[in-house]
């Protein structure tokens, strides 16, 4: 299946755009997109931390993805 | 009661404070967060807030939810900026107000630390020589 991942600060240098299209096998779960989005661009391990959220709640390494989803990429946040 | 905002516009203090105004309360604090005009001794020029909004709001509304439920609040009220801010512009606004003093003080501490730790705005610091995106490296 494939899924449309969103990228805020950061992540969007990283990945050099925005959006990011990745096909995915069924059962994917956050942590193997982690280890994917770190394979495919390894400055993502240089940050302090990589969170990702789905359906704008963050999700553990064991959350499973669907194709509905809207997934994205949450680098080290700084607000305030 | 809970007053959240993302503003790509100024925000004002007394907004906030006008919120949290009851007669229910025995005190308020209000945190302002200003951009500062230098970091590590570099000058920075402006900075740049951005945000996954729909989430950035809803992880604000948590905050607050979680303050008033600890420190029982009668209301809170966040207020935070986003795009190009210059120096001296105010970048995120809470006031909080509960029955008795302290807890004013510590809720509105704990809306900020947490703020920081979670919702997802990304500052970006403009020098004189090149940008940079704050605290994304260890």
């Amino acid at each position: 299946m494939n899924i449309n991942i969103l990228a805020f600060g950061i992540a969007k240098d990283i990945i050099n755009g925005s959006t990011l299209g990745m096909e995915i096998q069924e059962g994917m779960t956050v942590g193997d997109l982690k280890v994917k989005l770190i394979s495919q661009f390894p400055d993502f391990e240089k940050l302090r931390s990589l969170a990702i959220a789905v359906n704008e709640e963050y999700q553990e390494d064991d959350f499973v993805l669907s194709e509905k989803d809207e997934i994205v990429i949450i680098p080290p946040v700084s607000g305030g | 009661m809970i007053d959240i905002q993302l503003k790509d516009t100024p925000i004002f203090p007394q907004d906030c404070i006008d919120f949290v105004a009851d007669a229910g309360t025995g005190g308020s604090t209000v945190f302002i967060g200003t951009v500062r005009n230098e970091t590590k001794g570099k000058k920075v020029l402006r900075l740049e807030f951005e945000s996954y909004a729909p989430m950035a709001i809803s992880e604000m509304r948590k905050i607050a939810e979680q303050a008033s439920e600890r420190w029982s609040c009668t209301k809170v009220s966040i207020h935070h900026r986003v795009g190009i801010l210059a120096i001296g512009e105010i970048a995120v606004i809470i006031a909080v107000a509960t029955p008795h003093r302290k807890a004013a003080f510590e809720a509105c501490e704990f809306c900020i630390d947490t703020l920081k730790e979670t919702v997802p705005i990304w500052k970006r610091e403009f020098f004189e020589d090149g940008d940079v995106w704050v605290a994304a490296h260890p």
